[in-house]
């Protein structure tokens, strides 16, 4: 595996930030026009943004123009320092995310040997972001929001990360390239066609994966944090202009980079099942998987975000203690049976 | 299990929502674009009311009945010629001045409802908004010119009684 053109290695560095950013950016401006303005419109019988360029194309600058313009206010009480740095731990948090996730068999952006761990560890930093907002807001409904957000995504970052062991379990690695290249390789009872994506084998764990990364995202039917019949905004309150717009920015940024994660995981990732061109591991791939990798990253980024949005626009909110109940009796169990089931079968087969 | 599954449920809120998707992309939105495209409303809803001068006889009905006191009526009696020769003159009472403010306007029609001699109509016509409050205030000409908008009486039920 070698790169066609030589690259000096603060080049790639360089490429790889660049990468980064834009693999947080764009799955964020793509989900937030084509399904949060325009779905979700249409989903009501609505057009959803029509001034601002044609079909409110543009309707993205309008916005963060808005924000950017606006003044950064804090409440007098607040705990300034924090108070200001709140938002950007939640980027931040989304920006380490994206680093473990595969575009190809040379377009990945950190190869870790641990890359399933690193991911789930470094999504768990967006919780601290979220507590601090709400603390520092000094503000009862952001504390509410804060305190209720760490509760719910405490509670569901237990069956993501149990979900997930079920599939480390059956590629027998925690490197996302090594969980990629076995899936590709695969084969369902000796018929190789489509590789064995582990959405077939593991599909349990990944209903039991997406719940969850729904809930990790606040989205509804799963917003308690911000319930905005109850709690104006949760964390949110009192967040105005730049620091509102980082912290929608990482919401919509988190949905992209939780669909590549999981499309990485169950769907088989950048790859094509190996068999079509005879391939048989990663040194095999051919240097045009690295264009063609993205591509197809992208159109499973956005197949998964469209479920993520659809169960978003459909359905109401639960109740906070219905919320801890489904985590902890059912979604917790159920991911545990499937890791039981999982580690006897990958011993017994 | 303390929840109950509700998995059919689930699914069809989901196509609801799919269903519509789909409608509207097909069919377009319910969505009227206002500026550009006008929606026509009903014939009987109640955009502005509109005085046909002639029938009034200043009664004042509409004015006592009105319940933010919106409308402003003054008039004069004077001698109209008798109707037949040799008769007395007749007493008659004209408007000086009819005027409606619409920023008071509630639009519950109670005038139109109580006029006895049909000098007030519902008109459907909604485009009359003005940039300074007091330009709301339609006089007597303004609220004549509103006639033109007034849609046509519907047709009596067969076997009602005719006036």
């Amino acid at each position: 595996m070698s790169v066609a053109i030589e690259i000096p290695y603060w080049g790639q560095s360089l490429l790889r930030v660049l990468g980064g950013i834009v693999a947080v950016l764009l799955p964020a401006g793509t989900i937030v026009y084509v399904f949060l303005f325009k779905m979700m419109s249409f989903m009501q019988s609505r057009l959803g943004p029509m001034e601002a360029g044609p079909y409110g194309s543009m309707q993205l600058f309008a916005e963060v123009g808005k924000w950017m313009q606006k003044e950064d206010t804090a409440p007098a009480a607040a705990d300034h320092r924090i108070f200001k740095m709140a938002p950007l731990i939640v980027l931040l948090s989304t920006f380490l995310l994206v680093a473990v996730v595969p575009f190809g068999p040379d377009a990945w952006l950190t190869n870790f040997e641990t890359g399933v761990f690193y991911g789930l560890a470094v999504s768990s930093i967006s919780v601290l972001g979220i507590l601090v907002a709400g603390w520092s807001s000094a503000n009862k409904y952001s504390l509410l929001g804060g305190l209720r957000a760490a509760g719910q995504l405490i509670a569901y970052e237990l069956p993501l990360v149990l979900a997930a062991i079920g599939v480390v379990i059956q590629a027998g690695s925690m490197r996302m390239q090594d969980i990629v290249v076995a899936q590709n390789a695969g084969s369902i009872f000796g018929w190789d066609g489509v590789g064995n994506p582990y959405l077939l084998t593991q599909g349990v764990g990944f209903l039991v994966f997406m719940i969850a990364v729904q809930a990790e995202l606040t989205q509804p039917p799963f917003d308690m944090p911000i319930a905005e019949s109850e709690l104006v905004s949760g964390y949110m309150t009192e967040y105005s202009g730049f620091r509102f717009l980082i912290f929608f920015i990482a919401e919509f940024a988190t949905v992209g980079v939780f669909s590549l994660i999981a499309s990485v995981l169950f769907l088989g990732g950048w790859g094509v099942p190996f068999a079509w061109f005879g391939w048989e591991g990663i040194d095999d791939v051919d240097n045009w998987m690295n264009v063609v990798g993205p591509l197809i990253m992208v159109n499973k980024m956005l197949v998964l975000s469209f479920l993520i949005m659809w169960v978003r626009f459909s359905f109401p909110r639960f109740r906070e203690d219905q919320l801890q109940r489904f985590a902890w009796k059912v979604l917790i169990p159920v991911a545990l049976a499937n890791i039981v089931v999982t580690a006897i079968l990958k011993v017994a087969v | 299990m303390p929840m109950k599954p509700k998995i059919p449920g689930l699914f069809k809120g989901l196509g609801v929502t799919l269903k519509t998707l789909g409608r509207t992309i097909t069919q377009g939105a319910d969505t009227v674009q206002y500026p550009r495209e006008k929606e026509a409303p009903p014939t009987r809803s109640r955009g502005v009311i509109a005085l046909r001068e002639d029938n009034c006889t200043v009664c004042m009905l509409c004015a006592r009945s009105c319940p933010d006191w919106c409308i402003y009526i003054e008039g004069h009696k004077t001698l109209a010629p008798p109707r037949r020769a040799g008769g007395k003159p007749r007493s008659v009472s004209l408007l000086d001045r009819f005027d409606i403010d619409y920023a008071l306007c509630m639009y519950c029609g109670i005038c139109v409802e109580v006029c006895p001699f049909d000098a007030l109509f519902w008109s459907p016509e909604y485009e009359y908004s003005e940039p300074r409050i007091a330009d709301l205030l339609h006089d007597k000409d303004k609220l004549g010119e509103w006639m033109e908008t007034v849609p046509e009486a519907p047709e009596l039920e067969t076997g009602a009684q005719k006036k």
